[in-house]
């Protein structure tokens, strides 16, 4: 039986403790919280990238794979069910991601950065000129059950953020087993020195590949959550300013830990939904404004925060 | 006696420049050989074409009889040649432990695990023993950056050992280590490699290194070998001590001698 530690009893406690608030909070808290912690899904994948040295501009390719196969499951194939919606999603972009890691896995820098970027434009491009898929407009997704049974309108947006906090916690707690594992170092240890890594005798290659691969499955999950939680999608998921967010919810929250995404994506949802309310025409100056000052003041991100706390507290003892 | 490493009629030009030319080498195993020569002479671009890093131009290696040529740096290594470098290959902002630890794991396997520890105890206790063999063990939970130039050839040389390859090749393995360091650090090596029963090729600058741990002595020059044969032969031989260690002129006394 695998024995958890104390970061992942934390992360279970903050599951537990969201999913009851979230038994009492507003509608609004509540629909906030799940869209959060789906979009911080993806924003998991945008990190796992970066621990390995490569920036995916183009992380909304499999957000708007995992959004679109929850969305063409129920509407083209009777599908309901929200666990095999969003397993479709994710088998999806994973089938996608190996295709695609073949020629992208080998470019590194820019080159991989802007490669992501044109692919999600690519999906950007077909969904808009499919008719069949609602084009610029997208499509609403059918109502969803959980195992035959159907939550009514007033409980899918609680049940769906308890499904969301349950994704997100075990995604959680196989990511923190990941980066402390072969493969999760050794994509660390290929952006330090690929050159090494080779000598090791291991491929550097095969490294990215199966990291790229895994937070493709990842980023669908989200992107089919989402899909759930807006109960609509467009091809806008799949545009470079999505993307985009998903990276500056990746530089807000830093690499630090697997809870930092969660955390970033939390602080960017209440700081969107602040500016818009109080400066409807310039919200964006304000996320900005956010980024700038993080980028500054905190360049290892919001998570640096704790982990200086941390290190103080260890100091002083 | 068996050939680990042979290369035959090896060729490597740059363009118009010609870094190796026409490379005959049979190495048999256990044998300890040095390579010398000056700057430019084919050095390293010889250890870069047998380890994978670099295509020869034209001609044949051979690695316990069997071509390696085309093969990628990752399967030679796996074959069981493994190589350090002239400036130490690490995992800068990861610690020595740390270095180790991922050497391990990617001796056990080609495929490490998604979700298995990377820190096991097994490892963790492995990872120490190496570092005593090494004399490293102060730096265990240093960030390599922090780690001094000798200290870092050192752990380099370990890692290019965890994976219990058959052959070594160290490129100058003191270069960039004080005079004071050099003699510890080669007998920290050697003694390691000998442990281990591994053939070595190295190449080094310093006569003194030279003479005191090679049993075979290969000087290029010019992309060519002007000389191959036992140390003292070879640093005597009047081509050698013209064109490569600049003792042509003077008596045979090459202490320290740079080339």
């Amino acid at each position: 039986m695998m024995r958890l530690d104390r970061t992942e009893l934390c992360l279970i406690a903050a599951a537990v403790v969201l999913a009851a608030g979230g038994l009492i909070a507003p509608g609004w808290l509540v629909f906030l919280l799940t869209m959060a912690f789906a979009k911080a899904l993806v924003v998991q994948g945008v990190v796992m990238q970066m621990r390995a040295g490569l920036v995916s501009f183009g992380q909304g390719l499999f957000y708007c794979v995992g959004g679109y196969a929850v969305g063409m499951g129920g509407h083209f194939f009777g599908l309901t069910d929200l666990a095999v919606l969003l397993s479709a999603g994710v088998l999806a972009a994973m089938l996608l991601a190996m295709v695609l890691g073949l020629l992208l896995t080998r470019y590194r820098d820019i080159f991989f950065a802007m490669l992501s970027l044109a692919f999600s434009m690519i999906l950007f491009g077909v969904l808009v000129k499919s008719p069949q898929l609602g084009s610029t407009d997208g499509f609403n997704v059918v109502s969803w059950t959980l195992f035959g049974w159907s939550p009514g309108k007033d409980a899918a947006p609680t049940t769906l953020l308890a499904v969301t906090l349950a994704a997100s916690l075990a995604v959680a707690l196989l990511l923190y087993r990941y980066v402390q594992a072969g493969v999760g170092v050794l994509c660390e240890a290929v952006r330090e020195n690929e050159v090494r890594v080779e000598y090791l005798g291991l491929s550097p290659r095969w490294l990215l590949y199966s990291n790229y691969v895994a937070a493709a499955a990842v980023s669908a999950l989200g992107g089919g959550l989402t899909a759930l939680a807006a109960g609509h999608i467009d091809p806008e998921m799949a545009y470079w300013t999505t993307s985009g967010e998903f990276v500056f919810i990746a530089l807000l929250g830093g690499t630090g830990h697997v809870a930092a995404p969660f955390l970033a994506a939390l602080v960017f949802a209440v700081v969107r939904t602040y500016a818009i309310e109080f400066v409807p025409h310039s919200w964006q100056m304000i996320l900005g404004f956010t980024l700038l000052g993080v980028i500054v003041f905190l360049p290892k991100g919001l998570w640096s925060l704790f982990s200086r706390a941390k290190a103080k507290g260890a100091a002083a003892s | 006696m068996t050939a680990i490493l042979e290369t035959r009629a090896l060729c490597k030009s740059f363009g118009a420049v010609t870094a190796a030319k026409d490379l005959n080498v049979r190495i048999t195993k256990g044998e300890v050989v040095g390579v010398i020569g000056s700057n430019g002479a084919g050095k390293t671009t010889f250890i870069n074409m047998v380890t994978g890093y670099l295509p020869p131009s034209s001609g044949e290696i051979l690695f316990n009889g069997r071509p390696i040529l085309g093969h990628t740096p990752r399967a030679i290594t796996r074959a069981g040649m493994a190589r350090s470098f002239q400036v130490a290959q690490l995992f800068p902002e990861l610690t020595v432990l740390d270095n180790l630890l991922i050497a391990l794991a990617a001796a056990e396997s080609p495929r490490p695990s998604f979700l298995r520890p990377l820190r096991t105890k097994a490892r963790i206790a492995r990872a120490e023993t190496i570092l005593e063999e090494f004399r490293v063990t102060r730096f265990r939970d240093a960030v390599v950056t922090a780690v001094p130039q000798g200290a870092r050839k050192l752990i380099d040389i370990a890692m290019a050992l965890i994976g219990e390859p058959q052959m070594l090749l160290l490129d100058e393995p003191t270069s960039g280590v004080s005079v004071e360091e050099k003699t510890g650090l080669m007998d920290t090596v050697m003694s390691a490699v000998r442990h281990h029963g591994v053939t070595v090729l190295f190449v080094e600058h310093d006569m003194d290194v030279v003479r005191r741990y090679v049993s075979r002595l290969l000087a290029f020059y010019s992309g060519e070998i002007i000389a191959d044969g036992p140390p003292t032969a070879v640093l005597e031989d009047q081509k050698v001590r013209d064109l490569v260690t600049g003792h042509g002129h003077g008596k045979s006394s090459n202490k320290g001698a740079s080339a």
